[in-house]
């Protein structure tokens, strides 16, 4: 078995005028779990479906558990199994119907009870697709993509539109399909999401790679781990700022000012110093530990939420 | 466990989907039994009573009204309504009665002469008045009744209506079915897998043959229990043109599938090809009544050519043998159309 389940270089894919996907290099060793992160519109699917054999590349290669896709397509379709966005699955076929259809296409793979057991839904084995709730949709693509047992799993945004209860029981699902030298290739725009399930993280916007590394790493390379937020009227000058002990950086969004620090038992009392020698009061100060969330802030200067509303 | 793993291979369980979906979609047996089931009866009842209608006749005031009434309800062919004189011209003005009787010592006929209805009251209202006048025939005749098998217009209409049925459960059946599945991305996922092409298309091509079987069997069944309409050709060579013209028809409906992305694109494509050739293929009436120069063209429509085939087998009672140019078209049509699509077929 290839030590790398993924290698891609300079994979470029255009659309007429427009360039979705602008360079991407990519590596993912085998049975590891990649978290591809961005916002919509950073061309993650585009990527993931190039990796999938869907779409063509324009130009660069891609080469997927030591094939290319020109060499053996259909020998590595029998090897990797996929969840795409917003499947819609035959309404009027049941769950166990719509695996058995599945599981008939790979030569080789695991029975439909245990796919079904995998996800949990082995109580809605007879129910038509058309009955399942949202999270019990998701699961069910989870278990087609599972049938044919495949060595490499693309996961493109599984939990999107599940509420949060939802959410965190596909999360522990796939935590679980994680073993077994399985390699897992997640596309997610929850910043949490990739840091719960992955090993390393690729951060895409506008179709570039603007980070990678693991989760702990990209929130250390922010400089701190700690945010100090807070409102000060009237403003503290940043200069007086940067005297924090730890201090990293500063940001402002509107009012607010977030600063990030190594220490808080250090950082805290010397702002309170600080705004008091300025003769400015703290309307509210909060403190949380730097996210993914602040990294993509950083790297993009945009937050997720914007990014999605852009 | 050979028998298991035969279950297992994909085209059995492609054309499984296929048939669930249908038998679990109650409106498609509507629209493939129920349709045309109830299209037939309807018009097969209208034109039935046209055949056996009386015609109406009014009968003014007059001295002798209860003579003439008599005389006329005698009549086998005539249905008589009291009126006054009024009445009665505007009833002739409208076209509700066909002749208006005005009795007397002499009575008097109103109508209009230049009306084919009026010519044969007149008849029947003469025959009737001068018979209770006492007239006798001097020449007996004999009457035979026939109503020549084939000849009626339901034998002429459950062909048509079954060509209309075939195109439209395939053009609908399939083109709708392939469409949806763009729509909710199933085709991409199943193109995800190592599914082979060749098997998804076969077990839409078989699924339409069991399904077409199934019609025409219907409709042949029905035909004959309600109409008494029967087949005058080989039952057989009735019901493989009835599959050759339903494949021929899948390759139309997945010709116009291969890429649509949207429901409103593919119901307007659909709309577009079985409308325009409901209209021109004679499903009603004879494709014959339009004018000479248009017939190339509606001789080469799949359409026109699977009912005339159909029309050939059921009243002429015709052989294989002539059939060779309505079926180069419908084979031409769908091999044409079945490789323009997988040409132009989009997964994604």
């Amino acid at each position: 078995m290839a030590a790398l389940a993924i290698e891609v270089e300079r994979l470029v894919k255009r659309f007429g005028d427009l360039v979705a996907v602008d360079g991407i290099d990519l590596t993912v060793s085998t049975g590891t779990c990649l978290g591809l992160l961005g916002p919509n519109g950073a061309e993650k699917t585009t990527t993931v479906e190039i990796l999938e054999g869907l779409q063509p590349a324009t130009s660069g290669s891609v080469r997927v558990l030591g094939r290319t896709w020109a060499e053996d397509p259909e020998g590595i379709r029998a090897r990797i199994g996929a969840t795409l966005q917003e499947t819609r699955f035959h309404e009027k076929l049941t769950v166990e119907e719509t695996l058995t259809l599945f599981r008939s296409f790979y030569p080789r793979g695991q029975g439909v009870e245990q796919a079904l057991s995998q996800v949990a839904l082995e109580e809605k084995r007879d129910a038509r697709v058309g009955t399942l709730s949202g999270g019990q949709k998701q699961r069910l693509a989870l278990a087609v993509g599972l049938v044919g047992d495949p060595e490499l799993l693309f996961l493109d945004e599984p939990t999107t539109g599940l509420d949060p209860v939802s959410r965190r029981g596909l999360w522990t699902i796939i935590e679980r399909l994680k073993g077994r030298g399985r390699t897992v290739v997640l596309t997610t725009h929850y910043m949490e999401e990739a840091a719960v399930l992955c090993d390393d993280i690729v951060i895409v916007d506008h179709g570039r790679i603007v980070a990678r590394g693991t989760p702990d790493a990209l929130v250390h390379s922010l400089g701190g781990e700690q945010l100090v937020e807070f409102v000060a009227r009237p403003a503290i000058p940043s200069e007086a700022l940067e005297r924090v002990p730890g201090f990293s950086g500063r940001r402002q969004r509107g009012e607010t000012v977030s600063l990030s620090v190594q220490a808080l038992h250090e950082a805290v009392p010397a702002l309170l110093r600080i705004a008091d020698e300025h003769r400015s009061e703290l309307v509210r100060l909060s403190t949380r530990a730097a996210t993914l969330d602040d990294v993509f802030l950083a790297l993009t200067g945009r937050t997720l939420v914007e990014a999605e509303q852009g | 466990m050979k028998g298991a793993s035969g279950w297992l291979k994909p085209f059995w369980q492609l054309l499984l989907m296929r048939l669930r979906s249908f038998v679990r979609e109650p409106s498609a047996t509507f629209w493939v039994f129920g349709f045309p089931l109830l299209m037939s009866i309807v018009l097969g009842l209208a034109f039935q009573n046209q055949a056996g209608a009386r015609l109406s006749v009014a009968v003014a005031e007059g001295p002798e009204r209860p003579a003439v009434l008599g005389a006329l309800r005698a009549s086998e062919g005539l249905s008589t309504t009291e009126m006054t004189l009024d009445e009665a011209h505007r009833a002739l003005l409208s076209g509700k009665v066909a002749l208006a009787v005005v009795p007397a010592a002499t009575p008097r006929l109103l109508l209009d002469p230049t009306q084919p209805e009026a010519r044969s009251a007149k008849l029947l209202v003469v025959d009737a008045l001068q018979r209770a006048a006492g007239r006798t025939d001097p020449r007996p005749l004999e009457e035979e009744r026939v109503t020549l098998p084939g000849s009626r217009y339901i034998d002429f209409l459950v062909p048509g209506l079954l060509g209309f049925g075939l195109m439209s459960s395939s053009i609908w059946g399939v083109g709708w079915a392939i469409v949806q599945m763009r729509i909710g991305k199933l085709l991409r996922r199943l193109a995800a897998t190592p599914m082979r092409k060749l098997d998804f298309l076969l077990a839409f091509a078989a699924g339409r043959l069991l399904l077409a079987l199934l019609e025409v069997l219907f409709f042949l069944g029905f035909a004959r229990l309600i109409f008494d309409v029967r087949v005058a050709g080989n039952p057989l060579t009735f019901l493989l043109w009835g599959l050759l013209g339903a494949l021929s028809f899948g390759g139309l409906s997945a010709l116009v599938a291969s890429r649509a992305q949207s429901s409103e694109t593919a119901s307007g494509l659909m709309n577009l090809v079985t409308l325009s050739m409901t209209v021109v293929s004679g499903v009603f009436f004879s494709a014959s009544h339009f004018p000479g120069w248009a017939q190339p063209v509606l001789r080469a429509l799949p359409l026109t050519a699977l009912i005339d085939g159909l029309r050939a087998i059921s009243i002429d009672g015709a052989g294989v043998a002539a059939l060779v140019g309505p079926a180069l078209v419908l084979l031409l049509w769908g091999v044409g159309s079945f490789a323009l699509a997988l040409r132009l077929f989009r997964w994604t």
